[in-house]
């Protein structure tokens, strides 16, 4: 029981990590190498064919591009909605605190149906904008957008708060004893301090908007090479039993996300080395 | 100096008082209404009012057309399956999360953050691939498929499919809430509960449990949420089979595009009912464990 | 035998916090471990206790004659007081002392009644019973340190073992405890490591004092002998000797 070699103050290492080691094996680790497995089951031929005919390549400019602009959109409401919840009084803050969480914790269907009755043309927010604007939201990358709006939400939020109210009050006030009006404040101390937040955050409601499902196939109409997202794709093929061609679009789903992923820790990487660098000065 | 500065300028200029002298760490009251109410207006479209539409939208009919549709035998089946599904996956990532911050938080070893990074992997993949790769491994043409179809094992396009696709996507919420509150709470207490004769079991009921039960419980409440909501994983491997293998989500779909959208947004609005709760049970308890940290710190200050 | 440090090092990643060190702690001896920060006293307490494991290999732990090197902390029966106290906020101050009772295997547990009997005298000890329903978060800082105290004391502990006990507290309550450690020390004369910076605190309370200086005892004696006779410069300054 007690290895004489790598002792350990905690008990229960092997226990836990092997039980952790064996749970994530099983979820997880074997059942992504199918993907694999599958992917490359099928020719090279297959595979190109698969992740570049051109519904499948209308479908990644749709969904990396939307889930793009509705990531900005986030960035900047989110940084407002964290400020306001972070920084003032006001009534009914606690209830709008809890309602930022709510795409996290509501059903992405039921998000999907509401988002498409309030947006159609039928519907409260749909009709004012076709009305007078002549605006069609649902069944149009509009709609998507959206969607992916709704959800992305709470990851820009949730990232700046704890960084807002972790800000230095005395830097703040520094700045204003050398004469900085409340704006120069903002743009040059307090926005710098909070933008690898702000950029992680982005990314963060991206990276979620790009493999979103549940709330978009109902406002987009899913029309071909018009408003298919790629997830929708992977079922469509997956419905045609072409197991390597929905293999195929998965595991290049999976790359971008791991490209999102590499950046966001880039750019935690880089604000560790700046910060380190920081306390060194100082 | 008066080289690079008008000095009576800057002299006169500190004369002038402000008219509504503010903080130095806020903004002006006008500013600060307008954020507020670009955050309301904000939350307000594009959350709340989506959430008022699904219970408008369920009662449109009336609360008997309401109650009723609860009374539709296929309605109540995808419930129980919903419910069912939670009841297993659930309390598997309980424990594993559990074993996991204990792992990722008592030890320091080589490929941790590495492990920590896989452990976030089904938040980072899209949920549609969450179903796919157990079709890949399980479906009739899948890696084992055909071995599975010889011994008349059934996994995808019912239950185990359904279990697994859903634990897959719940997969890293409870170890997710106790990694950072474990981490935050170091533990003096486990070790002083060492050098008084506690075994590493009775540290982990004794100690460590109820000093992260707050933390444990927002994390299974969040864990089953979203297993009781989850739509793209299970819609791929479930099969749709009506009043079988359809769970509440499935079935609002099936109901929606029927046209039966009162309906729809009823079993909706159950759902809905359960994020409410659960984002309510997340307040209480972030408040606790923040209580909880507050005391921890007061306790190692000096105190007179 | 007391306790004997055999040959004791300890690296972190290539950082030496303890080179070789040998220690003999006589039967119900209090000996002060006394150095600045960095110095690897707390360390070495720390190896004492079990809480952290000398370099594999690397010398021994010895209780009363018996090697404890490669126990884990829970078998060793070593009382050890923290500098932040790290009582058990969930629990209340009565259970907080009889906990290292109800961990007991089962054949050695006492009774409920032997429990509360047990608990309470050591309450009574520390003046503190009147506070048994009490919270840790209620309690000020020096009274905390005394549960702290009474709580290793539960356990019966072969050895007691004090990490920089006052260290958290005012000059003031830092005295009174300072006194009453003392006293308590006379009438139990449980064999104590004491882990402090403060050289008027050593030299008070302790029979003998180690000075630890990188990871190496530069001198151990009593009091009297050390300020009369520092053997190196580094004694010498580290005391703020004139001469």
């Amino acid at each position: 029981m007690f290895n004489r070699f790598t002792p350990r103050i905690m008990p229960g290492f092997g226990l836990s990590l092997g039980y952790t080691i064996f749970y994530l094996s099983l979820i997880v680790l074997i059942p992504f190498s199918a993907l694999f497995t599958k992917t490359f089951s099928g020719s090279w031929a297959h595979i190109w064919e698969s992740i570049s005919e051109p519904r499948v390549l209308a479908s990644y400019k749709l969904s990396f591009g939307v889930s793009f602009l509705a990531a900005l959109v986030n960035g900047f409401f989110g940084l407002i909605t964290a400020w306001v919840l972070a920084r003032y009084e006001f009534p009914g803050r606690r209830f709008v605190d809890a309602l930022v969480d709510l795409p996290f914790a509501l059903p992405t269907a039921v998000a999907g149906i509401a988002l498409t009755a309030l947006y159609s043309t039928n519907g409260p927010i749909g009709s004012f904008l076709f009305e007078h604007f002549n605006l069609r939201v649902a069944y149009t990358p509009l709609g998507i957008f959206v969607a992916l709006t709704f959800i992305g939400l709470p990851f820009v939020v949730r990232t700046l708060q704890p960084v807002i109210l972790d800000l230095h009050a005395d830097v703040e006030e520094a700045a204003a004893c050398l004469g900085a009006t409340r704006w120069q404040t903002f743009t040059r101390i307090i926005l710098p301090a909070l933008l690898p937040a702000l950029g992680t955050g982005i990314m963060l409601a991206f990276g979620r908007a790009v493999g979103e499902y549940g709330s978009v196939v109902f406002i987009a109409g899913n029309l071909p090479l018009k408003t298919e997202i790629t997830p929708l794709l992977i079922i469509t093929k997956l419905e045609q039993y072409d197991y390597s061609g929905a293999a195929a679009i998965g595991l290049a789903m999976l790359l971008a996300s791991f490209v999102i992923l590499l950046l966001v820790n880039l750019i935690q990487w880089w604000n560790d080395k700046r910060t380190a660098h920081d306390t060194e000065e100082n | 100096m008066g080289a690079f500065t008008n000095s009576r300028a800057l002299a006169s200029a500190r004369h002038i008082a402000d008219p509504q002298p503010t903080n130095a760490r806020t903004e002006p009251v006008w500013i600060r209404a307008t954020l507020i109410a670009i955050t309301f207006a904000f939350l307000g479209v594009f959350i709340l009012w989506p959430l008022l539409t699904v219970f408008h939208e369920g009662f449109s009919k009336g609360f008997g057309f309401y109650v009723e549709t609860f009374k539709d035998p296929i309605t109540i089946k995808s419930i129980e399956l919903t419910l069912l599904t939670a009841a297993i996956a659930v309390p598997l990532n309980t424990v594993f999360g559990l074993a996991a911050a204990w792992a990722l938080t008592r030890f320091k070893f080589r490929g941790r953050q590495l492990l920590i990074a896989l452990i976030d992997l089904p938040l980072w993949v899209s949920p549609v691939i969450g179903g796919l790769i157990y079709i890949l491994l399980f479906g009739r043409h899948g890696t084992i498929g055909p071995w599975l179809m010889d011994h008349n094992i059934q996994i995808v396009f019912a239950l185990p499919g359904i279990v697994l696709a859903t634990t897959f996507v719940t997969f890293p919420f409870v170890a997710r809430s106790l990694i950072p509150l474990m981490e935050a709470q170091g533990h003096a207490e486990e070790e002083a509960a060492l050098t008084l004769g506690a075994n590493g079991w009775q540290v982990f009921f004794r100690i460590t449990l109820p000093k992260v039960k707050w933390g444990l419980l927002y994390g299974i409440i969040l864990c089953n949420a979203r297993a009781m909501g989850e739509f793209g994983a299970v819609s791929v491997v479930s099969g749709h089979i009506r009043g079988k293998t359809n769970t509440m989500p499935l079935h609002i779909e099936i109901l929606y595009n029927e046209y039966q959208f009162a309906a729809a947004f009823a079993v909706a609005s159950l759902l809905s009912l359960l994020a409410l709760i659960t984002l309510f049970l997340k307040t209480y308890s972030e408040s606790r464990t923040a209580q909880q940290l507050r005391e921890a710190q007061e306790l190692t200050i000096v105190s007179k | 035998m007391g306790v004997q440090i055999r040959k004791i090092t300890k690296t972190f990643n290539k950082f030496v916090a303890l080179k070789n060190v040998n220690l003999d702690v006589q039967p119900g001896e209090l000996l002060a471990l006394l150095g600045p920060s960095g110095s690897g006293k707390t360390t070495l307490l720390r190896i004492v206790a079990g809480l952290e494991f000398a370099d594999p290999g690397h010398g021994q732990i010895l209780f009363h004659g018996e090697d404890v090197t490669y126990h884990s902390a829970y078998k060793r029966r070593a009382g050890f007081v923290f500098q932040h106290y790290a009582l058990f906020q969930h629990m209340n101050i009565f259970e907080n002392v009889a906990f290292g009772l109800r961990v007991r295997p089962r054949a050695l547990r006492p009774t409920e009644d032997e429990i509360r009997d047990r608990v309470f005298t050591l309450l009574k000890r520390v003046q503190l019973d009147h506070l048994a329903k009490r919270f840790p978060s209620q309690l000020s800082g020096g009274q905390r340190q005394r549960i702290a105290l009474a709580r290793a004391l539960a356990i019966e502990p072969r050895v007691l073992l004090l990490d920089e006990p006052f260290g958290a507290l005012d000059a003031k309550v830092r005295k009174e405890l300072r006194r009453w450690l003392r006293q308590f020390h006379e009438e139990t004369h449980l064999t104590t490591l004491f882990v402090t910076h403060d050289q008027d605190e050593a030299f008070e309370l302790a029979d003998r004092v180690a000075i630890l200086s990188e990871g190496n005892i530069q001198q151990i004696g009593c009091p009297k002998e050390i300020v009369q006779h520092p053997t190196n410069t580094f004694v010498h300054d580290f005391l703020g000797l004139d001469i």
